[in-house]
């Protein structure tokens, strides 16, 4: 999964679906640790800004 | 400031639920660190601001530093255009929520709670399987503060129960992604919230209207995680500005999430207690959560303080703030839940039969009790829930 910095809001929404606590938020940015991820796309399709998308 | 390194109570978020349980814990005598990311409380805003003057009473006396309008009346659109007006039976507000929680931060200070900004809760810290502390970043640098009890109100991106264990991820559908524009140039009504519906709208959500002034109101979008993959929040909203407020300004933009679960099971582990957005505590229907979360945090503050009289820091204790909450308000959020995912289910055509109720009701006999019951007509072991949920509840729907 990937971010797209410059549309994240770091709204925190993405981290509360996640189900493997593969998100963290600080205050001025969004992390996902890819190794954690299980591509389950929870977090893309709940942006509200879409700032997510698929690392292929 | 003195940052010690230990304390009684360490609370991580200073939104109304954190600033609200390090109030009650510390009043009743444990002392307390407060630890919020941001710069300041309250900031960015993500939040339509929408309370009832009987919801947020208790806990602070009105100051119209932070009101910014006083609401009478609520207007409901239907589908298919026709509009209802009810008289809400009490007050409510639009509030400037960047004074407001920091209002609530001063009330927590003054009882003698600490409060720290830009400070970033990393991580609970550990020793022979007990939670011992928090381990977070100030300024830079890494530091751990000890303590017996770490409150975890720290919103719907918390990481706090996970941390201790507890599975606090949810469901698409039991969240609502948002967005809302705070606009400025446009006529509304300073006293009337307006409410849209429909799956053209906002499918799985509404479309709310909360006037600031005559000429300023936050409006805003919530939609159902599942069904915002395609087309999300953000292209609906823009859609319905197209429509009402076409030449409008917008001064402030807010992206955001609303969890609209029933409350979490577990809300508390040995050492650890969760409230607010963290813990789920938000009104499934109405995405309002600032009310609830201030009450479950009295609830959590006050426990937290008497385990720290009687150094009683395992669940089983911290279990009397789940009780609590569940005689309070949980056992009400239950049944909300239920009516939400009823409510999901909606047709636009039932969505018109219940405008079209509302038209016919005197605006002043209004109840939100009433519109509910109809909402779930045709289901009457719903309709006993609902029943027994206002019978049970004393406090009145946001
Ligand atoms: C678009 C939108 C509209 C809404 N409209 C309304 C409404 O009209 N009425 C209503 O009642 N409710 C509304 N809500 C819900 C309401 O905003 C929340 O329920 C309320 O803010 C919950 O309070 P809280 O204290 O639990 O969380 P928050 O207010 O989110 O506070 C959590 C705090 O914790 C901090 N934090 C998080 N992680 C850490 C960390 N690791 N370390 C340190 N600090 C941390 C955050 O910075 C934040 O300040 C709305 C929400 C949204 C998104
Ligand atoms: S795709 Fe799923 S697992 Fe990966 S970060 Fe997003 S929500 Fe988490
Ligand atoms: S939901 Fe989107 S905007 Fe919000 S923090 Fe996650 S990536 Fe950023």
């Amino acid at each position: 999964m990937k971010i797209n910095r410059e549309l994240c809001d770091v709204c925190g929404t993405c981290v509360s679906v996640c189900p493997v606590d593969a998100i963290i938020v600080s205050e001025f940015k969004v992390d996902i640790d890819n190794m954690k991820c299980i591509n389950c796309l929870n977090c893309l399709k709940v942006c509200p800004i879409k700032a997510i998308t698929e690392d292929k | 400031m003195n940052i010690k390194n230990r304390y009684d109570v360490v609370v991580i978020g200073a939104g109304p639920a954190g600033s609200v349980a390090a109030r009650f814990a510390a009043e009743n005598g444990a002392s307390v660190l407060m630890l919020e990311r941001d710069r300041e409380p309250g900031i960015p805003v993500r939040c339509a601001e929408g309370v009832s003057h009987n919801g947020i009473a208790p806990f602070i006396d009105i100051d119209q530093r932070w009101i910014a309008s006083k609401i009478d009346v609520a207007k409901l659109h239907s589908p298919n255009g026709e509009t209802a007006i009810m008289r809400n039976n009490g007050t409510g507000y639009v509030l400037e929520r960047r004074i407001f929680d920091t209002a609530l931060c001063e009330l927590a200070a003054e009882k003698g709670a600490l409060l720290v900004t830009k400070a970033d809760a990393l991580d609970l810290v550990w020793e022979n399987d007990k939670i011992i502390g928090v381990k977070y970043k100030y300024l830079g640098e890494i530091r751990t503060v000890k303590c017996d009890i770490v409150i975890g109100a720290d919103g719907v991106e918390s990481r706090v129960g996970r941390w201790a264990g507890i599975d606090t991820s949810l469901r698409l559908e039991d969240i609502d992604t948002c967005v809302q524009y705070t606009l400025a140039g446009i006529d509304v009504e300073k006293d009337t919230c307006e409410f849209y519906f429909g799956k053209e709208v906002s499918p799985g959500g509404y479309v709310w209207i909360f006037p600031k002034s005559d000429h300023t109101a936050n409006v805003g979008i919530g939609i159902a995680g599942h069904l915002a993959h395609e087309k999300g929040p953000k292209e609906f909203l823009d859609e319905f500005m197209q429509k009402r407020f076409p030449n409008a300004t917008v001064t402030y933009t807010v992206y955001g999430g609303v969890p609209t679960a029933a409350a979490l099971k577990e809300l508390v582990k040995d050492n650890v207690m969760i409230v607010g957005d963290a813990a789920h505590q938000v009104n499934p229907i109405t995405g309002g959560g600032i009310v609830q979360a201030m009450i479950a945090a009295r609830s959590a503050g006050k426990v937290a303080a008497e385990a720290v009289k009687q150094k009683r820091f395992d669940a089983k204790f911290l279990k009397k703030y789940t009780k609590e909450w569940d005689k309070t308000l949980g056992d009400t959020q239950k049944v909300i839940f239920k009516m939400k995912e009823k409510f999901m289910k909606l047709t636009d055509e039932r969505f018109n039969g219940i405008v079209d109720f509302c038209q016919k009701v005197p605006a002043d006999k209004f109840s939100l009790k009433a519109l509910f019951t109809e909402a779930v007509k045709g289901d009457p072991k719903l309709m006993m829930d609902v029943a027994k949920a206002f019978v049970v509840s004393k406090i009145k729907l946001k």
